[in-house]
């Protein structure tokens, strides 16, 4: 009897307290890459200027570039209005990964490009397949997402950073 | 006992020092639940003409959920499977419903420990990889302890044992790895703002499986090592890796005692507007599995890469090249180019072109007669000339690629693709052959919501000295797919086998599907048949079987 009290003790006090940071990210934290190789952790996703489109994609995946072309084609408006930044997470393993690099730059998108070889990241924010895409408040809360691309999507991504631009002032 | 959870208790505290017991604090964080559900359901009919094979249980299900629980600096997840029973294509040792993976875990910017299963990586993964992916069925998860350590910014540290899973099973072998990465620029200061970026890293792998092998002595402990260096300044990137396995008699190399070895380099250039990347890879006898008598996809411990680019649309992919562990040399070059608004080709929206060619042959061997009269008879099967490339071709690709906006209504893609392809060697039928395939996909948008896509494919074998079609001969595809954003698509294609040189097979295969998507939960529903064929990734292939019936796909994320 005393070891049930004792392990419910435990999950009450583990539940109930600490953390407080009002800051606090949604995201997990994981380490995947930056385009050179170098390790970038997912928590440092950012921007203190306004919301983040946080898409998952593949060199091999016809609708997630289609999406990305479509963000491309809209960002230097919807970086004016809104200020948000793009974060474009490649799920390319690595038959593909060095792919990535001269794909993104042929197309000259200005997207933070990271790369997740092995899943890791995806799988910490349980994404099944690809596309699949996030948006997060300039706090780092998800407050949207939505799975597969089809042409017109981007205009509901539009309208729901530009509410996000309008929420901070 | 009391003892023992008090000591319990008494670390947690160590590990977690914010934990406090009182609950004065205004905001109450209880962790984070999150996860994701996907039900996969076909039926199946017979079809005589396509070999479609019906199943007593008429309807089969493969349905996954994840849950995990997030708390600071502590995380746990379960994932549950229920394939009852297993969808045909894959196997068959899924039947049955159950935790099949779970772990914790609890990590800080300088420690991260694992306990139950996980994924890992090394490098490119030529010595070790372990991951999951459901479209192949394979998942060769490791179950045992995880260590990562970051002693100063710059330096990784990853230590490892544990078993492999084998469905709802475990291999007998036991994995234990090492690796160790410094990027070079993050830990010296002297170093940090150079635009030379340079990581270096290093792993090594061993294997131990008990012999109970009457008559073959084989070796109980197999090590492999490999080194990796990644250079970059601006744009341009060399990656390499180099791996070595000692000794490894198992069926897949016919149980030879020959070392193993491969090299992977990939490299590649870039800036606004042009994209270059080349790679090379040569395997030797580097199929490594935690049980030497392992077959087809189980118990992989590492993961070998294919050179080729992979393809989606349907008959780029009805050839894939899958890797050749026992032996292969290949290499791949491709190149992206913008062409910019206003020029020639460009036109008023520009135009995006890509070049790609692959080619991988056999490698070079020369067979070793084994002397019976040898006091120590060489067990090596053969030896192989590193820098030679081998007579027999198992893959050649070549493919251009054009997208192009035309209106702000009208974009299309048009591709065009010369493939050789030694089906022999890669699925163990046939000969060889080869295919022209030509695909034109447009996609026109009525308003700012609707939209028509309108997909071409067609794919024509070789003849044969005797003049009769390759394989299964012509193919010809039709794909309507509507579009009503942010939530519908219906959907009707055929593909067509009005080349087939079995004239009574020239089958047509049709799909009739639609899906509803919100947010991140979508609901899909098909009819139709669908043709026997190869579903690749990464050089990873499981065979489809034909079929015919009804399918339906939901899956959530929250």
């Amino acid at each position: 009897m005393n070891r049930i009290i004792i392990v419910l003790f435990l999950i009450i006090s583990f539940v109930y307290s600490y953390g407080q940071d009002t800051e606090k990210n949604n995201l997990p934290s994981v380490n995947i890459k930056t385009l050179n190789g170098e390790t970038f952790n997912t928590a440092g996703i950012k921007n203190a200027d306004g919301p983040i489109f946080l898409s998952f994609w593949a060199t091999w995946c016809k609708p997630c570039i289609k999406e990305l072309i479509a963000v491309d084609e809209n960002y230097v408006d919807w970086q004016e209005e809104t200020g948000f930044k793009v974060y474009a997470v490649s799920i390319d393993d690595s038959k593909s990964m060095n792919r990535v690099a001269p794909f993104v730059n042929g197309r000259g998108w200005e997207f933070e490009i990271l790369l997740d070889p092995n899943g890791d990241f995806k799988r910490a924010m349980n994404v099944i397949n690809v596309p699949h895409s996030f948006i997060l408040d300039k706090n780092g809360k998800i407050v949207w997402q939505h799975n597969s691309y089809s042409p017109g999507d981007e205009d509901e991504i539009y309208e729901i950073l530009k509410k996000l631009a309008s929420e901070k002032k | 006992m009391n003892r023992f959870f008090l000591t319990i208790i008494l670390c947690f505290h160590v590990l977690f020092p914010n934990i406090s017991f009182s609950q004065n604090e205004n905001k109450k964080d209880y962790g984070e639940i999150h996860g994701n559900f996907e039900i996969n359901m076909q039926t199946y009919a017979e079809d005589s003409l396509t070999g479609a094979e019906a199943v007593d249980d008429i309807i089969r299900t493969n349905a996954y959920a994840n849950i995990t629980y997030v708390k600071g600096n502590f995380s746990a997840g379960i994932r549950y499977e229920a394939y009852l029973n297993t969808m045909l294509g894959f196997d068959q040792r899924y039947n049955g419903q159950g935790i099949a993976n779970r772990y914790v875990t609890y990590k800080t910017d300088e420690i991260e420990i694992t306990a139950g299963n996980f994924y890992e990586q090394f490098g490119n993964g030529l010595i070790l990889r372990t991951y999951e992916d459901k479209t192949l069925g394979t998942d060769n998860a490791l179950d045992g302890f995880r260590i990562k350590y970051m002693p100063v910014k710059g330096i990784r540290i990853t230590g490892l044992i544990g078993k492999q899973k084998l469905y709802w099973e475990y291999g007998p072998g036991i994995v234990r790895g090492t690796d160790a990465e410094i990027s070079v620029n993050e830990t010296f200061k002297k170093f940090e703002d150079k635009k030379t970026r340079i990581i270096i890293g290093g792993s090594f792998v061993s294997k131990y499986q008990k012999n109970l092998d009457p008559v073959y002595n084989f070796p109980e402990n197999v090590g492999a090592f490999a080194g990796r260096i990644n250079l970059s300044r601006n744009s341009f990137i060399l990656a390499s890796e180099y791996a070595y396995k000692i000794n490894d008699p198992s069926s897949d190399n016919g149980n030879i005692f020959k070392d193993g070895n491969a090299l992977l380099i990939n490299t590649s250039w870039s800036k606004k507007g042009i994209g270059i990347l080349a790679n090379v890879l040569r395997l030797d006898n580097m199929s490594f599995r935690s049980d030497r008598a392992a077959s087809i996809n189980d118990l992989n411990i590492n993961y070998l890469p294919a050179v080729a680019k992979t393809h989606t649309y349907a008959f780029a992919a009805m050839y894939p090249f899958a890797t050749q562990p026992n032996g292969q040399v290949g290499g791949n070059v491709e190149i992206f180019y913008n062409m910019k608004r206003g020029s020639l080709l460009g036109g008023k929206y520009g135009m995006n072109i890509s070049l790609n060619y692959s080619q991988v042959n056999s490698i070079k061997t020369e067979k070793i007669i084994v002397d019976p009269d040898a006091e120590i008879p060489d067990l090596d099967g053969y030896t192989s000339d590193f820098f030679a490339i081998g007579d027999e071709l198992y893959f050649r690709d070549f493919n251009i690629e054009i997208h192009k906006k035309i209106s702000k209504k009208l974009k299309f893609s048009a591709i065009y693709m010369y493939e050789d392809y030694n089906k022999l060697v890669i699925q163990g039928k046939y000969g060889t052959l080869h295919a022209d395939i030509g695909i034109l996909d447009f996609t026109y948008k009525f308003n700012s919501k609707n939209a028509l896509r309108i997909e071409n494919e067609i794919l024509i074998t070789g003849k044969e000295p005797s003049g009769e079609k390759q394989d299964y001969g012509d193919w010809y595809m039709f794909t309507l797919e509507y579009t009503s954003s942010p939530h519908w698509f219906f959907a009707v294609s055929d593909q067509y086998n009005y080349g087939n040189p079995d004239t009574q097979h020239r089958n047509h295969y049709y799909i009739i599907s639609g899906g509803y998507t919100k947010g991140a939960n979508r609901i899909q529903l098909g009819y139709g048949k669908q043709r026997e064929g190869v579903t690749c990734v990464g050089g990873v292939c499981r065979n489809v079987p034909a079929s015919n019936g009804f399918s339906l796909t939901v899956s959530t994320t929250f």
